[in-house]
């Protein structure tokens, strides 16, 4: 396919004698083909993964044209066929799409290609934060209407629930069609906006920061104040005489925890304004905020009352840093036991910034999850079970658009995937409400055989030579090669 | 290699596009009337979007009565659209899709002796029936969301030819509001047109609710050049559902009076008229089981 380069970036489509001047995000009047920031593309096209010649997992930006890619001889397992864009067969007992055969280590494998209809999915979503979100069971909505619920807190994450089928297709038909509309623009890595009943609104994006009640979260903590003292506290020692953690949750005082008091460490005097939990830890010495360790603080000395006199000494070195290391200060007590703000020694900024190093990037995951039934298994072979008898004694390798997927133990092939890993767009929907991802079987032919596949209707991999409908991408950094042998 | 592609879908229906046509034909009868017939069209059908475009510009502008085109397809659309030139901008275009199922549905019953045949372009479907044979039809109340709430059978003594749905959630601009019009009329040129024009009447002018834009900022050599076309509707009040739609029934109405259409069924925010006889509520049955057609979205 070729364009013709026009001013601002509108393309004049050359597919068919209709010569559409397309601009930029619009399709042309078929719908097939779409301006991509000026670049043609087929809207459906059939992904292929390519595995470059020096594979160290790097993503290798795709150009090639057309003419390029004619009469190219494919090397056998370089290529992985996958179901992205692929389509589906109905009724259920015609075979896959496709069924296609290459060499890897000089066996004969076959994969099963396939676009599955979920009715039976949903996603599970990590939120990587310690603000609440809401309480467990809570509904989360989208667009007014029910997709989910809050479900378990996990170590600095709050995980929810979306979808199923019974938003999908128990509930009202506005119910479905959003929560169909949710899922699939989370799948196809978009935001989405969720407000929890009696929470608070998230924007989820699968791979970004979770954006919570309008602001963006930057960095899981990794521990609590208290926490962060107990982690750190010997690496302190010596370095300053009193460190406080503060932190909207708990905040931490070094001399009074007992991870001081077992180094040894002696009272400074130094006094929290908050509500003493146990020795060294403290609730609620300021409001929520953007400012230190999630609270509204500019001014860490806000916290901190008059040093006791008989205990605290001139010349006293405090170290005050937030739980995630995005803020610190140093202080040295004058003749009049007042906090002076000097600069920080070396040392003491290397713990600061190991502080900062343990918390990570806050993220928001998004795992699609789903059960493939009897009649997607139908189109491997004309016995579905053996397929997932199959799947279960790790003989047929199942991947979700080349990503790799963790199948359930159990019955049936219930599979996760994390959806950052497949390419983008990869997955559809029906009207039904369902949602359409691809699915590949990958085994040995012998083994496919076995189990009663369609081998009357296995196509050689060079099959997939042209580029007509098809896209080539690079398999995505950090996946597993999709086609293995289960030797 | 040839542009077209033509294959059979299944068993039964032939399945032919080029470009932006896309046609799903299904011809009864007997086995070998049934391949004489498929024969025709796809014959008929490898030089339709060539004809098409040889005379893309004026087939775009607005109809001249007085300078008719030359292909047969783009006179059929020109035909149709002419009883409307004194009501409202249209140009050819507006019938293009029943034109194209119209000239394959002719093309297949001169050439063999069918007993039915319909020939679907994309939700815009010429359709014979001869005998006691009948047809159940779907009706969709969004186009981008094809699910069916409802069916009605059709049979010879319906003198339906043609049917045809428009709206701004469609493939095609429109100048209107309505979620969906669905036109029977004696061919498809014509139920094509008629359901642009229905679907145009369906409006709330100046409505701040209604989101509009240049056709030409959206794709630069629309027929319909700078005229503003829907692109969302924001909630409508009980009240304003009932206006718009007034409006398209009348407009509907008059068409059906003068014998232009037999039919029409109206649909906007969940709320559905129908008026002339073959899609009365009578007709209608609901419709369970779902669609099987796969969407994907483009990223934006």
């Amino acid at each position: 396919m070729s364009e013709a380069a026009t001013d601002d970036e509108k393309i004049r489509c050359d597919a068919c004698p209709v010569l559409c001047y397309i601009r930029p995000g619009m399709a042309g009047a078929c719908d097939r083909y779409a301006n991509d920031a000026g670049k043609l593309i087929r809207v459906d096209p059939h992904i292929l993964l390519e595995r470059t010649v020096e594979d160290n997992g790097a993503l290798v930006p795709f150009a090639a044209s057309r003419e390029s890619w004619d009469g190219r001889v494919v090397a056998d397992s370089n290529t992985f066929v996958t179901a992205i864009g692929a389509g589906t067969t109905y009724p259920d007992y015609k075979p896959a799409p496709f069924i296609v055969s290459s060499k890897v280590d000089g066996i004969d494998m076959v994969t099963v290609v396939t676009e599955g209809i979920f009715s039976y999915c949903g996603i599970k979503l990590k939120i990587d934060t310690d603000r609440h979100l809401g309480p467990e069971q809570a509904t989360v909505r989208a667009d007014g209407e029910p997709v989910g619920h809050v479900t378990t807190i996990e170590y600095g994450s709050q995980m929810l629930s979306l979808g199923g089928v019974h938003h999908l297709t128990g509930g009202g038909k506005k119910e479905g069609r959003v929560t169909c509309d949710t899922l699939l623009a989370l799948c196809n890595k978009q935001p989405v906006e969720l407000t929890i009943d009696d929470g608070a609104t998230v924007i989820a994006q699968a791979g970004k920061p979770p954006v919570i009640n309008g602001i963006i979260e930057e960095r899981m903590r990794v521990g609590c104040g208290s926490a962060t003292i107990g982690m750190f506290a010997k690496q302190w020692l010596g370095l300053a005489d009193d460190v406080v953690v503060v932190d909207d949750h708990i905040t931490g005082v070094l001399s009074e925890h007992q991870a001081g008091k077992y180094l040894g460490i002696p009272h400074t005097g130094l006094k929290i304004k908050g509500r003493r939990s146990t020795p060294g830890r403290y609730f609620k010495v300021a409001e929520p905020g953007t400012g230190w360790g999630g609270t509204n603080l500019i001014d860490p000395l806000a916290i901190l009352g008059p040093f006791d006199r008989k205990v605290a000494w001139p010349g006293q070195r405090i170290l005050m840093v937030s739980t995630t290391g995005e803020h610190s200060a140093h202080f040295v007590l004058d003749d009049d036991l007042k906090p002076v703000e000097t600069a920080m020694p070396l040392p003491l900024v290397a713990v600061v910034e190991r502080i900062k190093e343990n918390c990570e990037p806050a993220l928001t995951t998004v795992l699609f999850m789903a059960g493939a039934g009897g009649s997607l298994r139908a189109g491997v072979t004309e016995n579905p079970v053996r397929l997932t008898h199959s799947v279960k004694n790790a003989l047929t390798h199942v991947t979700c658009g080349g990503a790799p997927v963790y199948v359930w133990p159990g019955g049936g092939i219930t599979f996760m995937v994390d959806v950052t890993r497949l390419p983008d767009g990869a997955f559809g929907y029906v009207p039904t409400p369902a949602l359409v991802a691809p699915i590949e079987f990958t085994l040995s032919l012998e083994d496919y055989s076995a189990l009663g596949g369609y081998v009357g209707e296995v196509l050689p991999v060079e099959a997939f030579r042209g580029t007509e409908g098809r896209r080539r991408l690079p398999r995505g950094a950090g996946n597993p090669w999709p086609l293995k042998s289960a030797l | 290699m040839t542009r077209a592609a033509v294959c059979m879908l299944d068993e039964r229906r032939l399945h032919m596009q080029d470009g932006p046509i896309d046609l799903i034909v299904e011809a009864r009868g007997t086995s070998g009337s049934i391949q004489a017939a498929y024969a025709a069209a796809a014959t008929r059908f490898s030089t339709v979007l060539d004809e098409l475009c040889s005379e893309l510009s004026l087939i775009r502008s607005e109809v001249a009565k007085h300078r008719p085109p030359e292909g047969h397809i783009a006179h059929r659309m020109w035909s149709a659209v002419l009883p409307f030139t004194l009501r409202c901008f249209i140009t050819p275009m507006a019938a293009v899709a029943g034109s194209v199922a119209d000239e394959i549905l002719e093309a297949m019953a001169a050439a063999a002796g069918i007993t039915s045949a319909s020939v679907n372009n994309g939700g815009d479907i010429a359709l014979r029936l001869t005998g006691k044979e009948t047809v159940r039809i779907g009706l969709v109340d969004r186009p981008d969301r094809p699910s069916l709430f409802a069916s009605a059978t059709l049979s010879a003594a319906d003198s339906v030819g043609g049917i045809a749905t428009s709206g701004w959630r469609g493939r095609s601009f429109s100048l209107g509001i309505a979620d969906a019009v669905t036109v029977l009329a004696r061919n498809a040129a014509m139920a094509d047109a008629a359901a642009t024009f229905i679907a145009n009447a369906v409006d709330l002018p100046g409505h701040p609710g209604v989101h509009r834009v240049p056709a030409a900022s959206l794709q630069p050599e629309s027929d319909l050049r700078d005229m503003l076309v829907t692109r969302g509707v924001g909630p409508l009040s009980p009240d304003d559902v009932i206006r718009a739609l007034d409006a398209g029934v009348a407009a509907a109405e008059t068409m059906i009076a003068t014998g232009l259409i037999v039919s029409a069924a109206l649909h906007l925010a969940g709320t559905t008229r129908t008026t002339g006889n073959a899609v009365s509520s009578a007709h209608l049955a609901a419709v369970k089981g779902p669609a099987i057609a796969i969407n994907r979205r483009l990223s934006p």
